[in-house]
């Protein structure tokens, strides 16, 4: 059996306090008024030496704007944070149910790592849960179909509402929630109960709920991406969208497995992982980050070709607004693993596989964050004590839920038929 | 004079893999062994070269996306500017976005063709050669380990060789 080492559940607690403060002061630092930001872009424009602010209705106008997007930003920043997480963790249950209806030979040494980080998916569900509840109640503005003013006045918005309204979009979110975590619950129950005897039945059973699950969640989780990200820019659909989330989660979650996993070797656990595991992951890493690229240039090229306004409207403000960070994914979550990961050699070596998925993992929220905030701060977006706080508290969170799961049950499964040939796994 | 070479005939390939260890642990150098389908981690065992193979496919696709891109400026751009989508800039740099198919495409084919070409030239091989490998039957079941007898005494090889497993042994010609 596992037990969490004290310095890394301390690391976790201390991550979870000093992102709740940092957070907290994110909320507090929201300006309070219109005044107040005013008096705040008065301020900035006397840094830049502009005297150019003859228009004073439409001063008055940009300081609501930006009054409105400053207030959005410590929500969007925990909602952008939160969601990262948990769809990541949903990844890492997405690769344990391909695992399992493929009979993969190779991975079930890992089996226990993957459970133990899928095991975030219920309480980071809720947590995206409570705070979409919160967003229906109009404490925050991530999502302007939910404010019936906005949708009155919009002819394409109001057209949506079949669709895009509050209760239809809760009971939505709570069938993805709730049914992937109702699906890791039955995974698993029966992998637990399989290392207590060996039962045929139930290995059966897996392999059928993981086929089930699998046809569950790729539905679910395109619909999901469609109402968690894709309904925050109302106006602009795509329909590969579903898809660039997944590749997003897929690869992320993957990544989380190998760095779990070579961090639970270096502490002397999982002695039967060897690097031939490590390189099967770490080209999963490569070929996802791949699979990520192609889609997200797909999307826009048939954007950028087509020029539709509508359409197009979506990447001039990512470009125009957040230029370092929307080509700054291209290098984090393509070339930069690319070009580390290409070798066969550098597939097995912990510290470069590291290395390549903390490049991913930090790609890969960035890629959430230019997803989400140009629909919720638009141009007031930065990188503030909500952001960082929002990232180490859930990061935190995150670390000590899927510790915490690792220790509940041994690393590695017992009487799984394939368990041999993935204990002699060999490349 | 050369030193003698026997053909060692094998049905197995653990059997194979065995006897090349022990092989290998009394010294007899192993000349060349033929299998009828790629044995798992004999290249390992025999520390044959890492091939170069992946490295070269790397600069073909470099030429190829280099000649990709310089045939799309010349055809899009230089000789007879296009307006496709509304896009005349003019520029390459500027309708790079469209041209990044092509460039994928022209990649994957010259590393893929040129390496293609580049193995066949490498282990000469080319349309109506003649098999190199020294008994037909290492096509069907046969597995067959070459062995240089060296300044051993034949006999005494011979005999270790057949306690290893092998089905047959003869002296090449």
């Amino acid at each position: 059996m596992y037990t969490v080492s004290k310095n890394l559940k301390l690391t976790a607690i201390i991550l979870m306090v000093v992102g709740a403060i940092g957070l907290i002061y994110g909320f507090i630092n929201v300006p309070s008024s219109v005044e107040e930001v005013q008096e705040l872009i008065a301020h900035d424009d006397h840094a830049h030496d502009s005297t150019l602010n003859a228009d004073h209705a439409h001063d008055d106008e940009h300081a609501e704007h930006v009054f409105h997007q400053l207030q959005n930003k410590p929500w969007a920043s925990i909602y952008t944070a939160a969601l990262f997480f948990f769809l990541l963790s949903a990844g890492a249950l997405a690769f344990y149910a391909i695992q399992n209806a493929a009979q993969a030979g190779w991975s079930p040494v890992l089996f226990r790592v993957m459970e133990g980080i899928a095991a975030y998916v219920f309480p980071g569900g809720v947590i995206v849960f409570v705070l979409l509840v919160l967003s229906s109640l109009h404490f925050n503005h991530l999502f302007i179909w939910m404010d019936a003013d906005v949708v009155e006045h919009d002819e394409i918005i109001a057209n949506k509402t079949g669709y895009l309204n509050v209760p239809f979009f809760l009971i939505r979110a709570a069938i993805y929630i709730g049914g992937w975590a109702f699906f890791y619950r039955l995974f698993r129950k029966n992998s637990i109960k399989l290392d207590e005897g060996f039962d045929l039945a139930l290995f059966k059973k897996n392999f059928k709920l993981s086929a089930g699950f699998l046809v569950f969640f790729i539905v679910t989780e395109s619909m999901l991406s469609w109402d968690f990200i894709m309904s925050i820019d109302t106006h602009w659909f795509s329909t590969l969208f579903g898809w660039f989330v997944f590749a997003s989660m897929f690869v992320s979650g993957i990544t989380v497995i190998a760095l779990v996993t070579l961090y639970l070797k270096s502490k002397g656990y999982l002695e039967e992982v060897n690097d031939s595991h490590i390189h099967d992951l770490a080209k999963f890493m490569f070929g996802i980050s791949i699979f990520w690229e192609y889609l997200w240039f797909s999307q826009f090229l048939l954007i950028w070709y087509a020029n539709i306004p509508e359409e197009a409207v979506y990447y001039v403000q990512r470009i125009e607004q957040y230029p370092l960070l929307f080509f700054g994914t291209f290098f984090l979550n393509f070339l930069l693993p690319l070009l580390i990961l290409l070798n066969t050699e550098f597939k097995r070596i912990p510290w470069i596989v590291s290395l390549a998925g903390i490049i991913i993992l930090v790609g890969h929220y960035i890629n959430f964050y230019v997803m989400i905030m140009p629909g919720t701060v638009g141009e007031s977006w930065s990188f503030g004590a909500a952001e960082i706080g929002s990232i180490l508290l859930i990061g935190g969170l995150f670390l000590y839920v899927i510790f915490n799961a690792l220790t509940k049950a041994p690393l590695v499964v017992k009487n799984y038929p394939l368990i041999k040939e993935s204990k002699h796994f060999h490349y | 004079m050369a030193s003698k070479v026997l053909n060692v005939f094998y049905t197995d390939d653990d059997i194979l893999m065995e006897a090349i260890k022990k092989a290998q642990s009394k010294n007899y150098q192993i000349e060349e062994v033929f299998c009828p389908f790629p044995v798992h981690g004999l290249d390992k065992l025999l520390k044959v070269k890492h091939t170069r193979l992946a490295i070269t496919s790397f600069l073909y696709g470099l030429v190829g996306i280099t000649v990709a891109l310089t045939m799309m400026n010349f055809i899009m751009i230089v000789d007879w500017p296009q307006n496709i989508g509304g896009k005349p800039s003019f520029s390459l740099i500027e309708n790079l976005p469209s041209f990044i198919p092509t460039a994928f495409e022209m990649t994957v084919f010259f590393a893929a063709h040129l390496m293609v070409i580049t193995f066949y030239m490498r282990s000469k091989l080319w349309p109506f050669k003649k098999a190199e490998n020294p008994d037909p039957r290492t096509t069907d079941d046969h597995f067959l380990m070459q062995v240089n007898v060296g300044n051993n005494d034949i006999q005494e090889v011979a005999e270790f060789l057949h306690s290893t497993g092998a089905v047959e042994i003869d002296l090449k010609k």
